[in-house]
């Protein structure tokens, strides 16, 4: 009963300095929101028409073609220009990926090799809209045919990559710096050595810190999601999204060991802050957070692995990200698990009550 | 008769230091004992290692017949504690405080207000603790350590950094809660606030014990001058020297000091001589008795 009311009302008196403490409400909420408005804003209308086709003349067989396939729609985009020379003119200046016009029933392309995936892309697309047309020209079904389906979207929309990794960031930063501030200025103002004084056991100090912090990381969750859920940002969550909950909580406890570590070891508060952006600052980097592993050269990848943060970034990304299922967060939880029990049990063994 | 604190022989040495070196002292059930010292005597140091705080390198130490070390849970509800430096969570209020700590031991959430009220802090209820003054502070750490009605206090330098009114305020608060049947062990640099407060004084330097006992008696025991002044040019030095019972004389300029070990005799002759003007008496203070143990002037 003393335990429990001991408990809450460390849970309660953390909570409430949390709350009062601008600077660290701007750091842990407001800081990456900005991130990822910027980030959102910036990247976030890039991924959509892929490819772009221009013609002078009319194109009836590319128009009819997208008019009546979605997908193609979505992937290739058919813009006009004045002229001949005009539309030429805009492939040159890379303006449009490729140059089309029908004479007849022959469809004649011109394009640049300045970017030649997408100009790759726009020819692929356009003779295969030639071959279907071929196909429907004999009135038979067709011989052979291709089903599809999508292992992993690699052109991820930005708003899809940024909101669970920026979040990881977050999530990172207020737990190590959560735990590490909280244990060195507890220590170094003699709250420690006051609770020390009481009978509250031990174990509830840091359980408090445990329960404020997975409240912290519920609100951070929320508050990213419903501003990346705004229509100019789009950001949308399928399948087993709610999986990204035990994931972050997993995360928050490894963050918080680390911070506990930190905080157990550093005698002021200047350490605590600059040891704590030693491991969050290249952590974030190099963990995914601000642009994505598949991006990185593969030395960097390698070296990702050892970084808690990128566990989480995977793990939220798969399954807010790309609507994967639970076998996707098992391995990250399990890590991240692993790493929070490792820096508790060093953290037990560095924890000092005194200053001095 | 079982001591509520029993303490002999503690030593505690950071490195070369010997913070604390052979102290033995017990303290009564409803006592008022304070050790008294300059800085750096060992005050803390004896106070931690009789809280639990720290582990003596030697010596034994009892606390309500309990041994403080380890961290010992049965013990810790019954005595209060104000440390040497406030400690208080950050960005709560005062009555937050009062209300988190008294939880730490079970005490209703209601309770703050009275303990507020205790310390003359109602009006402050809802500050932060970052904008209250020094004092304001200080009685506040007082009343978290009293929140709980312990049976046993520690205060270590309550009054410092106080102005002079508002120690004489916090000398009403203590005077007050040791009425209680409290016992309350005080540590201090003020002579006058042990003399005026304390049943039992222990006067330390340099991690010893140098006497102990009653302010009054230890202050009678030295055996020393009570002095009388008056204001300077009053009267010729010559003829204070040959007023009865005068030890010494001495005019500084602004006061002519005469110290006698009969303060009546010499005012009844200044009087006489219709010298009295702006006549004061001072008789021995701990100071002297300070002086007198160590050799040199008491410098708190
Ligand atoms: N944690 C520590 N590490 C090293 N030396 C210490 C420590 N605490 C105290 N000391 C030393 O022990 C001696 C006694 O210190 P202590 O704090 O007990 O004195 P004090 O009488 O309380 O002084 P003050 O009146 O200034 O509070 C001092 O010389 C001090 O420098
Ligand atoms: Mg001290």
């Amino acid at each position: 009963m003393s335990t429990y009311q001991s408990f809450t009302s460390l849970a309660r008196a953390m909570l409430l300095g949390f709350r009062r403490d601008k600077g660290a409400l701007f750091f842990t909420v407001l800081f990456p929101l900005m991130f990822l408005v910027i980030f959102g804003g910036v990247f976030g209308h890039q991924a959509t028409a892929k490819v772009t086709v221009v013609a002078a003349g009319p194109v009836p067989l590319v128009d009819r073609a997208v008019a009546h396939d979605g997908d193609l729609a979505g992937t290739l985009k058919v813009v006009r220009a004045a002229s001949r020379d005009a539309a030429l003119k805009k492939v040159e200046k890379g303006d449009a990926d490729a140059f089309v016009e029908q004479s007849g029933n022959a469809l004649n392309v011109r394009y640049s090799v300045a970017d030649q995936v997408k100009s790759g892309t726009a020819r692929g697309l356009l003779s295969s809209i030639a071959q279907s047309a071929n196909l429907a020209a004999t009135g038979r079904p067709p011989a052979y045919t291709v089903t599809e389906a999508q292992v992993e979207d690699r052109s991820l929309k930005a708003i899809q990559f940024f909101t669970p990794s920026l979040l990881g960031w977050a999530l990172a930063s207020a737990g190590v710096f959560g735990a590490s501030q909280t244990l060195v200025t507890w220590r170094t103002k003699g709250i420690l050595r006051r609770l020390r004084l009481s009978p509250a056991p031990v174990p509830t100090v840091f359980a408090a810190r445990v329960a404020v912090s997975l409240g912290i990381a519920l609100v951070q969750f929320a508050v990213f999601v419903a501003v990346a859920h705004l229509p100019f940002f789009g950001l949308k969550l399928t399948g087993d999204w709610w999986l990204a909950i035990p994931t972050l909580m997993a995360g928050v406890l490894a963050f918080l060991g680390i911070g506990t570590l930190i905080g157990s070891w550093a005698k002021t508060q200047e350490t605590a802050q600059l040891v704590g952006q030693l491991v969050v600052l290249p952590m974030a980097f190099l963990g995914g957070s601000f642009f994505p592993l598949d991006s990185m050269p593969g030395w960097m990848r390698a070296v990702s692995y050892v970084f808690p943060l990128r566990y989480l970034n995977q793990g939220m990304l798969d399954v807010m990200g790309r609507g994967l299922g639970p076998g996707s967060v098992l391995v990250p939880i399990a890590v991240l698990l692993g790493v929070a029990l490792v820096t508790a049990l060093l953290a037990v063994r560095v924890f000092r009550w005194d200053a001095a | 008769m079982a001591y509520t604190i029993s303490a002999s022989g503690l030593r505690k040495r950071y490195g070369d230091v010997a913070a604390v070196d052979g102290v033995s002292f017990d303290v009564e059930a409803g006592e008022f004992f304070g050790i008294l010292g300059p800085n750096g005597a060992g005050k803390t140091t004896v106070l931690e290692i009789v809280e639990g705080l720290r582990r003596a390198d030697g010596g034994e130490v009892s606390v309500l017949g309990l041994p403080p070390w380890p961290r010992n849970p049965r013990l810790l509800p019954r005595i209060g504690v104000q440390l040497q430096s406030s400690a208080f969570f950050e960005r709560l209020t005062a009555r937050e405080q009062l209300q988190t700590f008294g939880s730490l031991y079970g005490v209703p959430a209601a309770r703050a207000d009275a303990m507020l009220e205790m310390v003359g802090l109602t009006d402050k209820a809802g500050v932060q603790v970052e904008k209250l003054s020094g004092g304001q502070a200080q009685r506040l750490s007082i009343a978290c350590a009293l929140v709980h009605d312990p049976e046993l206090v520690f205060l270590d330098e309550p009054t410092a950094a106080l102005d002079p009114q508002a120690r004489r305020n916090l000398w009403d608060v203590l005077a007050g809660i040791s009425t209680e049947g409290r016992t309350i062990v005080l540590t201090t640099h003020h002579m006058d606030e042990a003399e005026s407060l304390c049943d039992r004084v222990a006067i330390m330097d340099a991690g010893r014990i140098l006497q102990l006992g009653a302010p009054a008696a230890l202050v009678r025991g030295l055996d020393a001058p009570a002095r009388v002044s008056v204001a300077s040019g009053t009267l010729p030095v010559e003829d204070a020297r040959a007023l009865p019972a005068a030890d010494e004389v001495a005019d500084d300029g602004v006061s002519l000091v005469v110290s006698t070990r009969d303060p009546g005799a010499v005012v009844a002759a200044l009087a006489a001589k219709d010298a009295l003007a702006g006549v004061r008496i001072g008789g021995a203070t701990l100071e002297d008795v300070f002086l007198e143990l160590t050799g040199r002037e008491y410098r708190a």
